[in-house]
């Protein structure tokens, strides 16, 4: 039978080329939400010059089957202008940016600075009781610094989900 | 009211005009606030025609029966608010059927949309996901642009139902017009000719086949009338039998040798077990729905699947295939007739005759049998009311819509269809109440055809307000209703599957039919027996008028056969005419519907 027949789960990093008009986000989201797949994370953009179009990238799950099946569905509406499974056609990149606010004093708030500078977090808001830190990353580099700043005072947070992009001269 | 600019045309005479550059000669609509300023340039022109329907939805209905009986797309008007919601059912109705619809819909204006004014309802955001697009237009300048582009989105690709949203402020401002802009869509763009390698890989397959099958659908008929030409000269060329979802019955004659009947749910015996037993199959034009296709893991075993269907998201959906060509019907059937002529391999024709010998002992089960007594006062059969109906309609040009229920499965086994854009249901949705209408729109279209909407009594009422739409456009369609005095395929699931508990599916308070017909200056029959039925046909079939044909049918009649939910092609269930298959009802079956 046909290769594609799986059962096991993988994760996808969708990004959507879309027109840039009211509704389309709406579309995307009530496609997804209407037949039951998951978003994991969102995010969206304009890209172009002129604002014309957006970027909107999705890591979403589910068999290959329902992978294919989310593609084809995204690319079938109106307003989409092209699918990349990133993660299927070749090597990619995908970033999170994410606002930590730590609140602590005495040792621990030492040691969330030390950890942050071993990330390369950035400090952009600093009083004598708090840090809110600036990482950038992968998914999992920002949820391992978050575990570490759990037990040192780790207040809040605010991420931005994934961006992604293709590696070299492949655009979407 | 600001006086209209008499350089710049108001939003809604550059609608209209838009609509008729597009090819429009009528429109099915119910006025509203909102919408006073589209009636108000109606009124002021007669190339578009208005026909005046009694409910929003049946404005749909008949859109779709129009849509289906042309190929042409259906124009829907209605207001704001109500007007809106109450098109939503026809919208998703149109939208499983893939039905080319555009519905225009009022809107609050502009500046008033979001405080929740009077007839005010978020369109758009309702009917996102009831429509293949929709448009709201804000910018004057974009009116005629989107209407454009909506009959394009409507009727191209797999053709769906698309909805602009208009406010009022828009329709009474002047809107500039703009021709139907050139060149592709920037962002849609469905693709409609065939991989040729895989068409050559189809071609391979069913060469080497010794048990082939042809699985039709609703896809043909979208695709114009020559794709029922062309899927004869196939089934020629194959020496395959074809077989033919409900959606799909007239694009392959039904009176062709080779035709097994529909298959699937209430499907012909020798339809599904030709489907279970093939080694190769070709779908063209159908998605594999679940009335087909019975228990997923038992379907087609033994098969290498091709599969061709213009929207790609349709493929390896429910059923994973082996060939898949994203391709329109007419494209594909033509590239595979020309590979298949260049192809030099043989069939094994040995064992075609043999898989034909094994088709026909499964035809001698004569599977659609059923029993009428002619003794006289004797109850009427269902199934044979239907055949007669039939019978009596050779020869003149016919068109038939039904409702949903037993009815729509004893009409789409025992009416026979030879023709494509002759057989209007709702399939999809399985929307009772959109018979009468869409016979509504289908007379429109063909003013002199005879247009039949064969209903069950409980589905009837659903949209009996349109016999006024029959009265004032004078429309002669024939009602014909089986009446049971139930729901008779709630009833039948009941009897099967829970205990013979009839929870409300019985008919109560039926109205006299006949009398109601009168009432609405229409032609009212009954057949109560046997002896009624041929002097009713004959009668209902000579009136030039609209009438309601009451036909007393045995209420304990079920429709067979049947594959019960979650059981396989061969465990269809026969019937008492027939010894009765194996299989009981599993408890997954029981969840689904």
């Amino acid at each position: 039978m046909n290769a594609i027949v799986q059962e096991t789960m993988r994760a996808a990093t969708i990004s959507v080329l879309v027109e840039n008009e009211s509704g389309v986000l709406a579309r995307v989201i009530g496609l997804f939400s209407g037949r039951g797949y998951n978003i994991d994370s969102l995010t969206v953009a304009p890209v172009e010059d002129d604002r014309r179009k957006s970027r909107i990238t999705i890591v979403t799950s589910g068999t290959e089957l329902v992978i294919q099946q989310i593609k084809a569905q995204l690319d079938r509406l109106v307003p989409v202008y092209r699918v990349s499974d990133l993660s299927a056609e070749g090597p990619h990149i995908a970033r999170e940016l994410a606002l930590i606010k730590v609140i602590g004093a005495g040792e621990k708030r030492l040691e969330a600075l030390r950890l942050a500078d071993a990330f390369r977090a950035r400090v952009i808001d600093a009083t004598t009781e708090s840090f809110i830190f600036e990482l950038t990353g992968a998914t999992d580099k920002l949820d391992a610094f978050l575990e570490l700043m759990r037990p040192l005072g780790l207040a809040e947070v605010s991420r931005t989900g994934v961006a992604a992009i293709a590696r070299g001269t492949r655009t979407i | 009211m600001n006086a209209v600019n008499t350089t710049v045309a108001s939003g809604a005479e550059t609608l209209l005009r838009a609509l008729k550059a597009q090819g429009v000669e009528v429109i099915f609509g119910y006025p509203g606030g909102a919408v006073l300023p589209i009636y108000d340039a109606i009124f002021q022109q007669n190339a578009i025609r208005h026909i005046l329907v009694r409910h929003e939805q049946a404005a749909v209905h008949a859109a779709e029966g129009y849509a289906r009986s042309t190929g042409k797309v259906g124009v829907v008007l209605v207001t704001s608010g109500p007007g809106a919601t109450n098109a939503v059912t026809g919208l998703v109705d149109a939208l499983m059927d893939s039905i080319p619809v555009v519905c225009l819909t009022g809107q609050v204006p502009t500046h008033l949309i979001g405080n929740d004014a009077f007839q005010e309802a978020d369109t758009t955001g309702i009917t996102r996901q009831a429509t293949k697009h929709n448009y709201l237009v804000k910018r004057s300048d974009d009116l005629a642009r989107i209407v454009h582009e909506a009959f394009h989105v409507a009727r191209t690709g797999r053709p769906g139902p698309v909805l602009i949203d208009l406010p009022k402020d828009i329709l009474i401002n002047p809107a500039p017009y703009t021709e139907a802009p050139e060149g592709p869509h920037r962002s849609y763009r469905p693709r409609t000719a065939p991989d040729l390698t895989r068409i050559a890989e189809a071609v391979s397959a069913l060469k080497g086949a010794k048990r082939p099958i042809i699985y039709t659908g609703g896809g043909l008929i979208n695709s114009g009338p020559e794709s029922a030409e062309l899927i004869v000269h196939l089934a020629k060329l194959t020496g395959a039998p074809v077989t033919s979802t409900l959606m799909g019955l007239g694009a392959f004659p039904a009176s062709n040798p080779a035709f097994l009947g529909m298959l699937g749910m209430h499907g012909t015996y020798e339809a599904n077990l030709a489907m279970h037993g093939c080694d190769v199959m070709l779908n063209i034009g159908a998605r594999f729905d679940d009335r087909v296709t019975g228990r997923l893991n038992a379907f087609a075993p033994h098969s290498k699947k091709i599969h061709i269907d213009i929207d790609p998201s349709n493929i390896n959906k429910n059923v994973v295939v082996d060939i898949a060509i994203a391709a329109d019907a007419t494209e594909a059937l033509r590239a595979l007739i020309a590979a298949w002529k260049q192809d030099n391999s043989r069939q094994d024709t040995a064992a075609l005759a043999e898989w034909w010998r094994m088709i026909e002992t499964w035809r001698e089960k004569d599977s659609l049998r059923f029993t009428q007594s002619f003794e006289k006062g004797a109850i009427i059969k269902p199934q044979h009311a239907i055949r007669r109906l039939w019978e009596k309609t050779q020869g003149r040009e016919t068109y038939v819509t039904t409702e949903v229920g037993q009815h729509q499965m004893w009409a789409a086994q025992h009416f026979r269809f030879d023709k494509p854009n002759r057989w209007m249901t709702s399939g999809g949705l399985g929307t009772m109440g959109y018979g009468l209408p869409a016979a509504m729109g289908v007379q429109i279209a063909h003013p002199d055809a005879l247009v039949i909407d064969i209903a069950g009594e409980a589905s009837i009422l659903m949209n009996i307000q349109e016999m006024g739409t029959l009265a004032q456009y004078r429309l002669p369609v024939k009602v014909f209703i089986l009446n049971n005095e139930y729901m008779g395929m709630v009833r039948q699931w009941q009897e099967l599957l829970h205990g013979g508990r009839y929870s409300e599916s019985y008919s109560a308070a039926l109205p006299d039919f006949v009398r109601l017909a009168e009432s609405f200056h229409a032609v009212g029959l009954r057949a109560e027996s046997i002896d009624d039925l041929d002097r009713v046909i004959d009668e209902m079939l000579a009136t030039d008028r609209p009438v309601i044909a009451d036909i007393h049918v045995d209420r304990a009649e079920n429709c067979f056969p049947m594959i019960p939910s979650g059981a396989a092609h061969n465990e269809m269930l026969l019937g008492p005419e027939h010894e009765s298959s194996a299989a009981g009802i599993t408890d997954e079956g029981l969840v689904l519907v």
